[in-house]
């Protein structure tokens, strides 16, 4: 923006031959200037959703937080339309952190297979159309999802789940006390979902990252003698790491953000229990779904401050992961 | 080793000497069938049962075994290759398996329920617990809100691209901008959906109906078409534009006759990927635009009272809430019919943004 501006040096008519001061004046038009202010609005529309997104709900959240009578952290149960008004984020928090720390923990050794499989193993003229296969699970509905979890997978999860509670029950994690129910509707099912849900995404960015490794440290550990798997574990994955990791991190941010999926698959209670494989629980997602309809004055302003809860974590974990991939682009 | 090289010509110097020891090309699949035959033997002699069962334990027994011989006769290094060759295999089957079942076991259960009556009448008047009714008021819902969420996102996002290509160039606030971009792409669709109802319903005091839930939808497919967008721009070569400068083009004129036609298959493609994405929304949708049993051509509210529509999302899930504790009532078979439909159109709008890829490549 160092040119001078249009001014009044903008008239060719007077002179036949315009001097080269003239010619560099005359380099933005009013046409320009027009056209790059819309666009420059046009990007900072971005910046203004964000931020209103945030200050819309804070404003709406703060009433029903200050009528809250107990502690909004602490608290498992919500009762927010009551006299008195009660309600807390305890086990949301709670299951939204184990069904998206599960959905991670299942979903990045898979996705990272896929990876590596479409750039080093499949057959080069396959690779395209495999990459477009896995896409595809990007491309089916949330609710899909949720119905397919719960008449498919969920009877189908019963089998495993005690097999885990004869052999792994000792750890707590697994402990699993039958309640002569057909389906499996626990945290463990929706964290299957859940990582089928963010395959998609962690492995589209895995093959991405993968794909820009330098050729020639492909090419030079192959040279060496090396096996696949040594030339993936000395010249892929070093390289690769940065990316991995941030693609986990939004994987995973999908996952804490994910609604029906979560909302029907898992049966809603208000508590928090070690044992992952029992039935019940609630999300923040999954809590909004299921309480909206029936919400209050301070009910929904309650909603809205979970929902600004979501909102806080998914950023947090969004901007973690951009950080260490630009960190990893500008190394 | 040595002596062969040093003893003999060219041709002494056989393959067998010089390449360690390899399992011959029929092990994979004679290994397969020998994990198989135990594994039925385990099942009659210990009574475990189940299909998937059958398949998990013998394809552990294949990569034990295959693991095992590659040891002893091949070596460590070129076992542990091929242990993780299978295990990568193994992801990727594993990646594809739940695909195929969700979309089969769609297949299955709504293909019968899909008929001309189906998907042309709506629900009104009809019995949640009767058979009969259909869907057309819920594609029209989705394709109202859908058309008017692109109608605004596309133009917004495209110019927003233009202006982080052509005219940000690094600049601090493009950077910015950029990496919000990027943290856009993961708010989640409800808080997507609370801010609209917080800002549209509660603030300005409009009522649901199909435009607010537009609004949230916009707010989704924003970043996707400003990343797409900005990737097709980039791919513009620059010899284009500087040709367009040396003959005195303006530089919007040279974006809007040059830039954007170089790369409209792309821009297309990504709009269109955008457009997929957020047809299968329904979070939103339920607390945006509400349910309808009838038909409703207007997306729009005027005044305070709600104007709700239905969308296929959330036809399928409010079917579904009639449906659970009885996977073979009318409404399960409704739901299934609907989200086979879903599928299909999402299916199709990829299928077609993935051959304008195809044929309309930026032209280099």
């Amino acid at each position: 923006m160092s040119q001078p501006t249009i001014g009044g040096s903008s008239t060719p008519s007077t002179t036949p031959l315009p001097r080269a001061s003239d010619i560099s004046g005359s380099a933005i038009r009013p046409g320009d200037r027009v056209f790059r202010g819309i666009s420059i609005a046009a990007g900072a529309t971005v910046l203004a959703v964000m931020a209103a997104i945030a200050a819309f709900l804070v404003y709406k959240a703060s009433p029903a937080l200050r009528a809250d009578t107990v502690n909004f952290l602490t608290f498992k149960q919500w009762f927010p339309d009551e006299t008195p008004s009660q309600f807390g984020i305890a086990a949301m928090l709670f299951h939204t952190l184990v069904t998206g720390l599960l959905a991670m923990l299942i979903a990045v050794p898979v996705a990272l297979g896929i990876a590596l499989f479409i750039n080093y193993y499949a057959p080069r003229r396959l690779s395209g159309g495999l990459g477009y296969l896995v896409d595809l699970l990007a491309a089916v509905p949330s609710v899909i999802y949720g119905l397919w979890g719960y008449f498919f997978l969920a009877p189908q999860m019963t089998g495993l789940v005690r097999w885990l509670d004869n052999y792994f029950g000792w750890t707590v994690i697994f402990n699993y006390r039958p309640e002569n129910r057909p389906n499996n509707l626990s945290d463990f099912t929706a964290g299957v979902v859940l990582a089928i849900m963010i395959l998609p995404i962690i492995s589209a960015i895995s093959r991405e990252v993968f794909r820009q490794v330098p050729r020639d440290q492909v090419e030079a550990a192959l040279a060496l003698g090396a096996t696949r798997w040594e030339m993936i574990r000395t010249a892929v994955l070093p390289f690769g790491r940065g990316g991995v990791v941030s693609a986990s991190i939004l994987g995973l941010g999908r996952a804490l953000g994910e609604t029906l999926a979560v909302t029907i698959v898992l049966s809603s209670a208000y508590g928090i229990s070690a044992h992952i494989t029992e039935n019940g629980g609630v999300t923040f997602a999954s809590n909004i779904a299921l309480k909206y309809g029936e919400a209050g004055t301070i009910g929904t302003g309650a909603l809205i401050a979970a929902g600004l809860c979501l909102f806080i974590i998914t950023l947090a974990v969004n901007f973690s992961a951009q950080l260490i991939i630009r960190r990893q682009k500008g190394a | 080793m040595t002596q062969t090289i040093t003893v003999g010509s060219p041709d002494d110097v056989s393959a067998s000497t010089l390449s360690g020891r390899k399992l011959p090309g029929y092990t994979v699949p004679a290994l397969a069938v020998a994990a198989a035959a135990v594994t039925a033997l385990l099942f009659a002699v210990t009574g475990l049962q189940g299909r998937a069962d059958f398949v998990v334990v013998a394809v552990l027994l294949l990569v034990a075994g295959l693991t095992a011989l590659s040891f002893a006769v091949e070596g460590r290094r070129q076992a542990k290759d091929r242990l993780f060759t299978t295990l990568v295999m193994a992801a990727f089957v594993l990646a594809v398996t739940p695909l195929l079942l969700i979309i089969g076991f769609a297949v299955k259960r709504g293909a019968g329920s899909i008929t001309g009556k189906f998907l042309t009448v709506s629900m009104f008047r009809v019995d949640t617990d009767e058979p009969g009714g259909g869907i057309y008021h819920a594609i029209v819902g989705t394709l109202e809100q859908s058309l008017l969420a692109t109608l605004i996102a596309a133009p917004l996002g495209i110019l927003a691209a233009v202006y982080l290509v052509e005219y940000g160039g690094g600049r601090p606030f493009a950077r910015l901008v950029s990496f919000f971009v990027d943290v856009m792409t993961g708010v989640p669709s409800i808080v997507a959906g609370l801010f609209v109802y917080t800002a549209w319903i509660l603030v300005l005091g409009f009522g649901k109906s199909g435009f607010a839930g537009s609004l949230a939808l916009l707010i989704l497919m924003l970043p996707v078409v400003i990343r797409s967008t900005e990737e097709m721009l980039k791919l513009v070569p620059n010899e284009l534009r500087e040709a367009s400068y040396a003959l005195g083009v303006p530089k919007w004129r040279t974006i809007l006759r040059i830039v954007l036609p170089t790369a409209l298959g792309g821009i297309v493609t990504g709009v269109m990927l955008g457009v997929a994405r957020i047809m299968g929304e329904t979070a939103p949708l339920l607390l945006l635009v509400g349910i309808n049993e009838k038909i409703q051509y207007s997306p729009f509210a005027f005044g305070k009272n709600p104007h709700p529509q239905e969308s296929l999302p959330t036809y399928v899930y409010e079917q579904f809430r009639d449906a659970v504790g009885n996977p073979d009532s009318p409404a399960a078979h409704r739901a299934w019919g609907a989200a086979l439909t879903l599928i299909i159109i999402i299916g199709l709008l990829n299928a077609l943004a993935r051959l304008i890829a195809r044929f309309a490549r930026v032209r280099t």
